[in-house]
């Protein structure tokens, strides 16, 4: 299948290793992956942040890059989400606007190809084994838009219930927000910083090495306490965990791991 | 007593607030405790009903329907109810409502008034309006009645005293109902109660009281209860007085069906409440002979002609949304400084206060949409709450700090070029708050891909939020487009 | 000077635009209500639901027939050291024995928590949720006399027991003017520490007879 990766802004930025490892997987399972070169943001941020004018150009602009693709895959819940639930309106409202009057129905055409990285994995190529091998201890913390957005479920357990050697250990408050909600983490920093606090208090009782998820951006929140308070547990990106195989393991035993200070 | 009321005009903002409440230890412990239990009983209770989402559904589509032919059904109602003996008064406001309640009580002559725990009297501060009118008002719900002795607020919609533990109700009861051995188990504190309120139950002459539902087709009014003290004050007293928001009517009978199974479900988790009373104006014989509603308008109107906000008043008042929320769960109730807390009053406060006051509540909230996914009438409180943050950044402005900001990235959004200019700013942005990692020796030099970007402990500014509790990842050197140019470049399919 | 009526009746048209009895009417129609409707056990599980679900709440469920319901009676008052017991108009006489059953000539509040005891019959009861249904009528009377007295014992047929709430609301259709009163269990509170108390205003203890006259 042709695939065109939507990175997400914050991906691009920050995590480039979640797009080689998306990369990696798909291509292993013998895909073609294509990077529209114009992409920029989804405008998640902006829209939930209640700048709903400066996110409204974005659409346009998301559309004419990915239209053409016989499948977009999205290494991010939220940004999959935001599309969702919020670009038909969005396009309704630009056609109302006068200004495109066909984007609602190249959205709609549009929407049912785009897929949540995971959930392509399960649901569009219904696969589960990836062959990947990661032979590590770890919990996987389920985003809010995963969970309740798109409604991923069991999907990205399955998917690393299958990868090799790995231990994973279930997290008591799976369902609870671990309080990122983008602007909401500084707007709100004492709170988030609470809601955090229980988060990784749960992911420290689970004794894992990693704690996974689908989005980076909890991901990234999750780190930062954990790193704060030195406790050694990590995060990756289910992607890089998929990406991982015996041969990563090999060259990782040969090249020993470098020293943080 | 009296006390000072929730007010959303001089509240402080939600975060000031927050951070007040995030360091009273016992409160945490005492909501996180309530709203763990509840959300674990309805868990159950959902689960066992295997066609809740079609109830769901129905309850959405009834309150959405009432509420676009509103002025149909209230015109019904008001026609029914005084057919059946009762009287309807309209109030614009709050003021409004307090002096027609004020004025029902005087002409009864009386000074002492029970009441059953009513929301939409907290919100028109009506306990005051009567205390300053010469009248007493006596809370008769168990939690109101701690809150009243106790000179507190309520926090919870459903349990307004949730903050408080048996030992600090104990130590209010002991003090306010002048029992010095009063023991300190539930039992005993629920027996004081009963002790204490049953004279005046017998006694007092008139009651004040919201409603759950008003139905349309019958002039028939229904209230859910728990503790008994509803069924006194409805049927005791000569005069009764419901105080109800005009969303609350109901077209029909038949409407009950769904929505007398989704509230007690999702509000306390059991299957049914203890009590439900279902009247219809005056019964000779049988109740109150006076019978008087106060329709309340107080704001509800202009949330009404909201096209996105309207949902809110779909509400039914069962208070899910507070107890599966991250957030209310971290802080209580009093920091959303109304009586509507949680997420449920994150979009009604700001609404029903046209938008001028609690400005903050709207981005009190992850969006993590729990509470839409426990709402038993399907409001979308995440996509209100955006909706309303959209109209906070409407008001403040084209050129507040924020704004010019999430501009300039918008900006750089719309084009390639601008968007990778940003990313190199952005690092170079940063580069002096990263703490560099030494890189270890053994490590086999020109291998880019094992070296992680440093750390960063502390951001300026409004940033400074994050790193107060949080280490954030400096920067990768390569973004992933940058990666992907070049691996094409080589022109092969390695990655 | 326009009225507050008047006023936030303007509101309202302004807000949604002005609606009539009809296009509510048409509306009204089309509301989806695709939840159980019909019950989903035979009756007996139904009975036993019932039992199940009052007993839950602490109540006594005794079954009998039609022919021994007052001898039931007097061995539950017998029991509770029950002498005095309030009735309303419309109970059979056999079923009254046992003690002193004086009707409920509409006293004051003060005089009716002179009683401890009342007895009743009911409209109908929802075995989901354990629910009993009073209404004013004949063997029910006013509801401040199931208020007040602190024990409540109720008698009711098999008969009169459904599976689901909904059943029971299409039940009540014809009678939805009457004050009614759906209680479940015995008067209760959570509002400390969400521990569930049972009686605080109401009566605190209920039993019930299920008269058995269908063949389950």
């Amino acid at each position: 299948m042709n695939v065109a990766l939507f990175i997400t802004c914050y991906n691009d930025t920050l995590f480039p290793s979640t797009g080689k490892a998306v990369v990696q997987v798909l291509e292993r399972l013998g895909h073609t992956v294509t990077f529209p070169a114009g992409q920029t943001c989804c405008g998640q941020m902006h829209w939930n942040t209640g700048y709903q004018i400066e996110a409204l150009p974005l659409l346009p602009r998301f559309v004419a890059q990915f239209e053409h693709a016989e499948a977009v895959v999205v290494p991010s819940s939220s940004c999959v989400a935001m599309m969702r639930d919020h670009y038909p309106m969005m396009a309704e409202r630009i056609a109302a606007e006068g200004e495109d009057k066909t984007l609602p129905e190249r959205v709609a055409k549009l929407l049912p190809r785009i897929w949540e990285f995971s959930e392509f994995l399960t649901k569009k190529l219904g696969i589960t084994d990836v062959g990947a091998y990661y032979p590590h201890r770890v919990t996987y913390h389920a985003s809010c838009h995963g969970l309740r957005g798109l409604g991923l479920g069991d999907g990205p357990l399955s998917l690393l219930k299958s990868v090799r050697g790995l231990e994973l250990v279930e997290i008591s408050n799976l369902e609870q927000c671990c309080g990122f909600g983008g602007t909401f983490a500084i707007k709100n920093a004492e709170v988030s910083s609470a809601m955090l606090a229980e988060k990784t208090q749960a992911v420290l009782n689970t004794g894992a090495e990693q704690c996974t998820a689908c989005d980076n951006s909890c991901l990234m929140h999750i780190e930062g306490a954990l790193h704060r308070q030195r406790t050694g547990v990590g995060t990756k990106h289910i992607a890089e965990i998929l990406a991982h195989t015996e041969a990563d393991a090999a060259a990782e035993a040969n090249n020993p791991v470098e020293v943080t200070v | 007593m009296s006390r000072v009321p929730l007010d959303p005009r001089t509240a402080p903002s939600f975060q000031t607030a927050a951070k007040v409440l995030l360091g009273d230890a016992q409160l945490r412990k005492n909501v996180r405790h309530a709203t763990d239990v509840i959300q674990n009983k309805r868990r159950r209770l959902v689960e066992e009903k295997h066609d809740w989402q079609q109830m769901r559904e129905s309850g959405r589509q009834i309150r959405a329907h009432a509420l676009q032919h509103l002025d149909i059904y209230l015109a019904e109602f008001e026609r029914n109810f005084t057919a059946a003996g009762g009287h309807i008064h309209w109030a614009r406001d709050a003021a409004e409502a307090q002096r027609i309640v004020i004025d029902l009580v005087k002409q009864t002559g009386t000074s002492e008034v029970i009441k059953i725990k009513s929301m939409t009297t907290e919100e028109i501060q009506l306990n005051n309006a009567l205390e300053a009118a010469g009248v007493h008002a006596f809370e008769t719900d168990l939690a109101e009645l701690i809150i009243q002795l106790g000179e507190d607020q309520p926090s919870h919609i459903v349990v307004p005293a949730l903050h408080k533990n048996r030992s600090q109700v104990r130590e209010i009861f002991r003090k306010k109902m002048n029992l010095p051995n009063l023991g300190e188990t539930p039992q005993d504190l629920a027996e004081a109660a009963r002790q204490f309120l049953r004279e005046k139950f017998l006694r007092v002459p008139v009651a004040i009281s919201g409603a759950n539902f008003l139905i349309a087709e019958t002039g028939g009014v229904c209230i859910v209860e728990s503790e008994g003290n509803g069924r006194m004050c409805l049927t005791l007293p000569e005069t009764l007085i419901s105080v109800v928001g005009i969303e609350k009517v109901l077209p029909s009978w038949q409407d009950l069906e769904p929505l007398i199974q989704l509230l007690p479900r999702s509000a306390t988790g059991e299957r049914m409440n203890p009590y439900n009373s279902l009247w219809t104006g005056v019964h000779p014989g049988d109740g109150p002979t006076n019978m008087h509603i106060v329709l309340l308008d107080n704001g509800r109107t202009d949330v009404l002609a909201d096209h996105e906000g309207r949902q809110t008043l779909q509400c039914i008042r069962c208070g899910a949304c507070q107890n599966a929320c991250p957030v209310y769960r971290q802080t209580g109730g009093h920091a959303y400084g109304s009586v509507y807390a949680g997420p449920i009053g994150a979009i009604l406060t700001p609404q029903l206060m046209h938008m001028e006051h609690s400005q903050s509540l709207p981005y009190a909230s992850s969006l993590c949409g729990a509470c839409y996914e426990v709402c038993p009438v399907k409001i979308n409180i995440p996509e209100v709450l955006i909706h309303l943050r959209n109209k906070v950044v409407e008001q403040n402005g084209w050129y507040a700090p924020e704004s010019l900001a999430m501009k300039a990235v918008a900006q750089a959004f719309l084009s390639e070029k601008r968007f990778r200019a940003a990313q190199r700013l952005g690092r170079i942005a940063e580069s002096p708050l990263v703490k560099k990692r030494k890189q270890n020796k053994l490590q086999v030099l020109g291998q880019e891909e094992a070296q992680t970007p440093g750390w960063i402990g502390w951001l300026p500014g409004l940033l400074g939020g994050w790193t107060d509790t949080r280490d954030l990842q400096a920067m990768p050197k390569e973004t992933f487009r940058d990666w992907w140019e070049k691996r094409n470049e080589k022109g092969s399919n390695r990655t | 000077m326009s009225t507050a009526r008047d006023v936030i009746f303007q509101r309202i048209a302004k807000a949604k635009g002005a609606s009539t009895p009809e296009a509510a009417h048409i509306a009204y129609a089309t509301i989806e209500r695709n939840y159980q409707s019909a019950p989903s056990l035979d009756r007996a599980p139904i009975i036993h639901l019932l039992e199940d679900r009052l007993r839950e709440y602490d109540a006594h469920v005794y079954r009998v027939t039609e022919s021994n319901v007052g001898e039931q009676v007097k061995q539950i008052l017998a029991a509770r050291n029950i002498q005095r017991v309030l009735v309303p108009d419309g109970l059979p006489e056999s079923w009254l024995q046992g003690a002193i059953f004086e009707i409920d000539n509409q006293q004051s509040a003060l005089g009716l928590n002179d009683y401890t005891a009342v007895l009743t019959t009911a409209t109908l009861a929802i075995a989901e949720t354990g629910t009993i249904v009073l209404q004013n009528a004949p063997g029910q009377g006013r509801r401040a006399i199931t208020l007040i007295p602190d024990y409540h014992l109720c008698i009711l047929r098999t008969t009169q027991v459904v599976e689901t709430v909904v059943e029971a609301m299409r039940l009540l259709e014809p009678t939805k003017h009457l004050p009614t009163t759906f209680f479940s269990g015995p008067s209760a509170t959570a509002d400390i520490e969400m521990t569930r108390i049972k009686g605080v205003h109401g009566p605190r203890f209920v039993d019930v007879i299920l008269v058995t006259d269908e063949i389950l």
